[in-house]
């Protein structure tokens, strides 16, 4: 007792105060979680996610509030995040859209009115058909649309958005042309090739992951230049069973989309590398790990330097399609 | 039966204590964020869903699926006392309900809305429990050309009614479809009509111009002819509920046709908000006392409020065999039953039993449990009226503003709310019909992406609306309700004595 337990008390204060200092902002109040998509869309699962993590562990000292801002594709969300520059009690959600959809779209926004913080997964796009199709690999499929031009109708979400920016690639590595038919969500697209009313989707795993254990849709190829990890979905499937595009002899070889996190413009960069500090333990949790399984992504951690050169790399290539359809506004 | 048995395990998972004690309090805190300043069902959900992620899954669905129950009749409420319609299905119900309420009934008014929301609920529950594992079938024979018949029929069975001159409805219907198409559009990805404004990017919220042109047009005519409510002659007893309940069964046949039409369009995607419109309309065309609607007129709630019922409690197995969420509250489940662990789809029904068979039963016992405690809350509900209007006319503002705030917690709503107030209150000046800008409004965009798919399916045919016997049927169906008023009329210049036949046959 006495001294040397006084000093050790004294030692691990002072390396807390250091620690506290060394993390230098902290949120003063409430946070706010913008979700650019509506309530029970893929980003708004993705940020309540990382809600409850936060509050199940106690991560942050302010409780953290979720905001649904999806009006016009996330073009809602994002405004709101521009007019709230040097803000950072308020922290953006999103995917591409952040970068692309102010190509495609005249919008009071641009991609750098926002700073990146990082991307926390990717999800995969796969190549769908209905169960019942006689198309049972990705090559035979293709060669049927280059068969019969715009006879193949493709069901995706939204217009000139992440599905039909896929299927144009599709169509620029293969030759083949679809039908692009655009519905409101991914949910809508893969009831709809359920029903046999489009012939194909390029939906996300969990999109479809309903009607596939149901027996009603079937998996061609992923758009990944590895397979997916190993994982049971049906009796007879894994993940890891579905060739890459690659192997099945189609292209684009790679498209995914990323989970992004992202804080309004002009906020200090101390109040950024605390928010990384809150994610990369919401990345160490248990139930983040399931978060990831269940939706089958890909768990990948960028900030920083490399989340600016993935966004770099990956709006390039955006444009390219964006451009070639003539679709650009800016 | 299998579905039978089914339920009875589905009873034993509801229940129990627990779950009971969670249903009485989902459905109160329900009925109080229903009628509060403008919580609304969808946004009680929100906050309730960070509480369920330490429950069982089925013990948070009976919670939450409660709290829509009670959400649904208190914004009923709302709709009948102030003309305020708290959700977009209960718009329909302001018809009759906000004149009986002037006229001094708002007892009756109430007591009528809440027994035929619960009756229409109950249909809806018994139609999906014995239909179980035929309606996600059904509900995949649906594409675009479908869902584009599916509104036109919701449309047709609306509009093409009398009252107001057809030149004064084509003008309220387009100025509807020109506000229901602001903002984002599906199908082309371009934004339209927001004039650089970044408040309208999202679009025009339907509740926003809803609170605008009934809420606040109506307390503008209210000031301007020094009206007061009368319902300070209304009889506030609970022997009054009692009275009404025992009157009920007189509207059989509007409870039977409304149900109907409710199930139809809880199963196929039109929804709540439609089958309220639907149902309201076809009752004011075939109903007995037609010539009394729009002023007070029983039938008038009965119909609008046993259809919306209905179709929400039926659109419940589609949503979950599908994963489509029809309504915001919906949507906001749905994101809780994927954080639960749970995917929508139809294995839901083969790998969970236990929840959807417990979900299904409390879906009976949570509407019961509602019903009763809503009718016990009447007279309270009633008794506002009582109050002076120069006290309660400034609270019904307050009650606007908050609830046209946070739709999206946007200030630019309350200016908009009050644009759609000034705008309801030329029209009703001008009579100029609100109701078919409303159902414009709410079919508008939907229709308008349903219609653009098809003809991009069918690359620009128009016969793709007549290319199978589902929707040729939906179609030739619309067109007949659409037509009807014109032909009736004839018949009517014709035989003046055979008017009455249909309901004669009934």
């Amino acid at each position: 007792m006495g001294v040397k337990t006084t000093l050790a008390a004294a030692v691990a204060l002072a390396a807390l105060a250091t620690g506290a200092a060394e993390a230098g902002w902290k949120p003063s109040k409430p946070v706010e979680f913008v979700v650019t998509s509506g309530a029970g869309g893929g980003t708004d699962q993705f940020a309540r996610t990382v809600q409850a993590i936060i509050t199940k562990y106690n991560l942050m000292e302010q409780p953290v509030v979720v905001v649904n801002k999806g009006g016009g594709s996330g073009a809602e969300g994002f405004v709101y995040g521009k007019t709230a520059s040097g803000e950072p009690h308020k922290v953006i959600f999103a995917t591409n859209n952040e970068y692309l959809l102010p190509l495609v779209a005249k919008l009071a926004f641009k991609p750098s009115d926002l700073t990146p913080v990082a991307a926390m997964a990717v999800d995969e796009f796969l190549l769908w058909v209905k169960a019942d199709s006689p198309h049972k690999d990705a090559k035979s499929f293709v060669e049927a649309a280059k068969a019969k031009p715009n006879e193949i109708r493709m069901g995706g979400s939204q217009s000139k958005d992440t599905d039909q920016i896929l299927t144009k690639q599709i169509e620029k590595a293969t030759g083949a042309r679809f039908t692009y038919v655009p519905f409101k969500s991914g949910g809508e697209a893969a009831v709809q090739l359920a029903g046999g009313h489009v012939d194909s989707n390029t939906n996300n795993p969990a999109e479809n992951l309903g009607q596939l254990k149901a027996g009603a849709v079937r998996p061609l190829c992923v758009f990944s230049p590895q397979r997916m990890a190993e994982a049971k979905v049906t009796a007879g499937l894994s993940w890891a069973d579905i060739p890459t595009c690659k192997e099945a002899g189609i292209g684009p070889e790679q498209y995914q989309m990323p989970r992004t996190v992202f804080l309004p413009g002009n906020v200090p960069a101390d109040a950024v590398a605390y928010y990384v500090g809150v994610l990369k333990q919401v990345r160490e949790k248990p139930e983040w790990a399931d978060y990831i399984q269940r939706t089958s992504q890909s768990d990948r951690f960028l900030t920083g330097a490399a989340f600016e050169a993935f966004i770099k790399a990956d709006e390039a290539k955006g444009r390219e399609t964006i451009r070639e359809e003539g679709w650009l506004v800016n | 039966m299998e579905n039978i048995s089914s339920l009875m395990h589905g009873f034993g998972v509801a229940l129990t204590t627990y779950h009971v004690a969670l249903m009485m309090a989902g459905v109160l805190l329900g009925i109080l964020v229903g009628v509060l300043p403008g919580l609304g069902a969808p946004n009680g959900v929100t906050l309730l869903l960070p509480l369920t992620f330490s429950m069982e899954p089925v013990s948070a669905i009976i919670l939450l699926t409660s709290m829509y129950w009670g959400a649904l009749f208190g914004g009923s409420t709302t709709s009948i006392l102030f003309n305020i319609p708290g959700e977009p299905s209960s718009v329909a119900t302001t018809f009759d309900g906000h004149p009986m309420a002037k006229n001094g009934q708002a007892t009756e008014a109430l007591t009528y809305a809440f027994l035929s929301a619960g009756t229409g609920a109950l249909v809806g529950v018994a139609v999906i429990t014995a239909l179980s594992g035929w309606v996600a079938q059904f509900a995949l024979k649906f594409s675009p050309p479908e869902y584009f018949a599916v509104y036109f029929l919701a449309f047709a069975s609306f509009v093409g009614l009398g009252g107001a001159s057809p030149f004064k409805t084509v003008v309220s219907i387009m100025l509807g479809f020109a506000f229901a198409a602001v903002g984002m559009d599906t199908v082309s990805g371009s934004l339209r009509l927001t004039y650089g404004l970044n408040e309208l990017i999202g679009g025009i919220s339907f509740l926003v111009a809803v609170i605008g042109l009934f809420g606040i047009g109506e307390l503008l005519l209210t000031m301007e002819e020094g009206l007061k409510f009368d319902g300070v002659r209304a009889r506030v007893s609970p022997r009054k509920v009692f009275e009404t309940c025992l009157d009920m069964p007189r509207h059989w046949v509007a409870l039977l046709r409304s149900s109907a039409i409710g199930v139809w369009m809880g199963i196929t995607p039109g929804g709540p908000t439609a089958a309220s419109f639907m149902s309201y309309g076809l009752a004011r065309r075939f109903s007995r006392n037609r010539a009394s609607f729009g002023r007070g007129e029983p039938e008038g709630v009965v119909s609008p409020e046993t259809a919306d019922h209905a179709a929400g409690s039926s659109a419940i197995l589609p949503m979950l065999a599908l994963g489509i969420p029809g309504s915001a509250t919906a949507a906001v489940m749905m994101g809780g039953l994927m954080i639960w662990g749970l995917a929508p789809g139809p294995m839901l029904f083969v790998e969970q039993k236990d929840f959807v068979w417990g979900l299904i039963a409390s879906m009976y016992l949570g509407n019961v449990v509602a019903v009763v405690l809503v009718l016990a809350t009447v007279p309270l509900f009633a008794a506002i009226l009582r109050i002076p209007f120069a006290i309660i006319g400034p609270v019904i503002i307050v009650v606007c503003a908050i609830g046209a705030y946070t739709v999206a917690n946007s200030t630019f709503d309350l200016w908009l709310m009050l644009v759609f107030g000034i705008v309801g209150y030329v029209f009703k000046k001008l009579d100029y019909p609100i109701a078919p800008l409303v159902l414009a409004m709410v079919l508008g965009d939907k229709a308008e992406d349903a219609f653009r798919q098809s003809l991009i399916m069918s690359r620009g045919s128009l016969s793709v609306f007549w290319s199978n016997g589902l929707v040729a049927t939906i179609t030739a169906l619309a067109i007949v309700l659409l037509l009807w008023p014109a032909g009736s009329a004839l018949i009517q210049r014709a035989r003046p004595q055979r008017v009455r036949a249909p309901e004669a046959v009934v």
